[in-house]
């Protein structure tokens, strides 16, 4: 149940989108939603819309995992259309009560879903087809020049990666927990608020506990392979940029400049 | 034999079904259990045991297939669910990680307590349960001070106080010395001797499990793939071997004696039956 949260998980796969590197993708994204920022109509939005979908027809990720990663965004993006819906300005087609529907009003309504939306679903692509590992290793590089101003990247990188790594377990762990809790009579589902907060204290003491115990175990591991931090520490695979990233990233510069162009032009 | 009081019909459960990860853990596995009976269950790791217990009390819910309690699906409405949460207990593996309160008392008095008791019969039961395990005099302190193997026996209590009529336990005795072990299944065999429960056990340890189980169900990709007397399973010594498994030692040399013409009376599982078996043996020569 837990384990059905699909924020952030990986897809294994082995399609050139899984092999761009990491760097490519994470600039990638960001030139995404520069474009989709700036993407002011139907002509522009559909530009990124064709570029998404190629990137998801390339990558082979299942339209129904992008969508089961979408469920979370439902809420917010169906708030945010109808309040465009409902208080758009301009030429007012039907009108009840306090509301007003406007032709403009339409637009923005349908154009803001597909923009929550297609933001989403572009940084799931990133996620979907990236690693955990290869992705901290790929922001670790390309925030290397932070280094210069004593920001400590490496460990950031990190502690970033650990995280990552975690997540899985400690939601594992939650289940567990809860299971066992449930198979002595608790109920996480019932009752008012207090009496809902109050149940959870039978997982979250255990989940601490379990967690401190884990960081110690895992400290005591890295210092027993000599780990002391990023110093003189080097990569077993060291990533390289090939033809692949350089046409993607050239790709993606000129969607945002062309979303752009057309902004300028007023389309 | 005794009349079931649980049963699997034709269960399959599959994890993360269309992802990449789809697992199918269970395949059409029927299982029964009977009134006071011992059942153990073994198996590789990864062949479902642990999938198939999560079923017994309705913590898992089946992709295909039933479970039922005295004919009635567990699944089948809430109350039926809480009914079955509190007449199968299950004990996790490591249950000592899900230990919260201040104090032993409070912590075994939770499922108790979730029931809806009243406050006497709450003491009663807690005082009871501790006494199965022997924890009768760690009632005050805090569980995060015990030893692992007494946080263990803490955390069974804690599931013996709902005075389940099946208990379900699986893999008890994972990372307990030998004297932790014998401690942990006299615990649960006391437990049964005394109300009569049946008591289903997940186990690696062929040894313990064959001590006193009325009957065995070997597990292999999520499918019964023997089931009968320990005797009888432990006979097919190379089918078990075949599925990562093996008959205890003390049987597998009884075989061997016995293929090479020593006459050992009864069934051998425990160095302790072997020692015994071996006496008679010489004892019978010596009167001879
Ligand atoms: N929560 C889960 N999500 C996905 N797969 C699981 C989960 N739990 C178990 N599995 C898989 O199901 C199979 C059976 O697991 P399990 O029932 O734990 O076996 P056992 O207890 O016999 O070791 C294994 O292959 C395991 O990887
Ligand atoms: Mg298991």
């Amino acid at each position: 149940m837990l384990k059905d949260v699909t924020l952030g998980q990986y897809f294994p796969g082995d399609t050139v989108v899984h092999r761009l590197d990491p760097r490519t993708k994470i600039l990638m994204v960001i030139l995404y939603i520069a474009a989709l920022f700036n993407a002011k109509s139907w002509i522009s939005y559909g530009v990124v819309l064709v570029f998404l979908a190629a990137a998801i027809a390339v990558s082979r990720i299942r339209l129904k995992a992008m969508l089961k990663g979408l469920k979370p965004v439902v809420f917010i993006v169906v708030l945010t259309s109808l309040l465009n819906l409902l208080y758009g300005r301009g030429e007012i087609i039907a009108q009840w009560w306090i509301f007003h529907i406007t032709r403009e009003g339409i637009k923005a309504a349908i154009l803001m879903g597909a923009r929550l939306v297609m933001l989403v679903m572009g940084t799931f692509m990133l996620t979907y087809t990236t690693s955990p590992i290869m992705l901290t290793y790929g922001l670790e590089l390309l925030l290397n020049p932070l280094k210069k101003l004593k920001v400590p990247v490496h460990e950031l990188a990190m502690m970033m990666s650990m995280a990552l790594r975690l997540i899985p377990t400690l939601i594992e762990e939650t289940d567990k927990i809860m299971s066992a809790q449930k198979a002595r009579g608790a109920e996480f589902d019932t009752g008012n608020l207090i009496e809902k907060a109050k149940a959870m204290l039978p997982i979250l003491v255990p989940l601490f506990l379990s967690s401190f115990r884990r960081a110690d175990e895992l400290a005591t591991a890295m210092e027993a392979r000599c780990y002391h931090g990023g110093e003189g520490r080097t990569r077993l695979n060291v990533l390289k940029m090939a033809a692949r990233d350089h046409i993607t990233l050239g790709v993606g510069l000129a969607l945002l400049a062309g979303v752009i162009a057309l902004a300028k032009l007023g389309l | 034999m005794n009349e079931p009081i649980l049963k699997t019909e034709n269960l399959t459960h599959v994890y993360s079904p269309g992802t990449p990860f789809e697992m199918t853990a269970l395949n059409g596995v029927d299982l029964e259990i009977r009134k006071g009976e011992i059942l153990g269950i073994i198996g590789h790791t990864g062949s479902g045991k642990s999938t198939l217990i999560q079923h017994l009390n309705a913590l898992i819910k089946p992709t295909s297939g039933r479970v039922l309690l005295e004919g009635r699906d567990i699944n089948e409405s809430k109350s039926a669910i809480r009914q079955a949460r509190s007449r199968v207990g299950l004990v996790f593996q490591y249950p000592e990680y899900q230990l919260f309160e201040e104090t032993v008392y409070k912590d075994i008095a939770f499922g108790p307590k979730n029931m809806k008791l009243s406050p006497e019969e709450i003491d009663r039961r807690v005082r009871e349960a501790a006494g199965f395990v022997g924890v009768e005099e760690l009632l005050d302190r805090s569980p995060f001070d015990l030893s692992g193997g007494q946080k263990r026996r803490v955390a069974i209590a804690g599931v013996i106080a709902m005075m389940p009529e099946v208990l379900v336990l699986d893999e008890p005795m994972a990372g307990l010395d030998p004297g932790g072990c014998r401690e942990i299944m006299d615990n649960i065999l006391s437990y049964h001797d005394k109300t009569g429960a049946a008591v289903v056990v997940v186990t690696h340890s062929m040894e313990e499990a064959a001590r006193r189980a009325d009957r065995m169900v070997v597990l292999n990709h999520g499918t019964v793939a023997m089931s009968g007397a320990p005797e009888e399973i432990f006979a097919r010594g190379d089918e078990l071997r075949k599925m990562g498994l093996a008959a205890p030692v003390m049987t597998e040399l009884s075989q061997r004696l016995r293929a090479l013409g020593v006459e050992l009376p009864g069934t051998v599982y425990t160095v302790e039956q072997m020692a015994a078996a071996l006496l008679e043996l010489e004892g019978g020569r010596g009167r001879a």
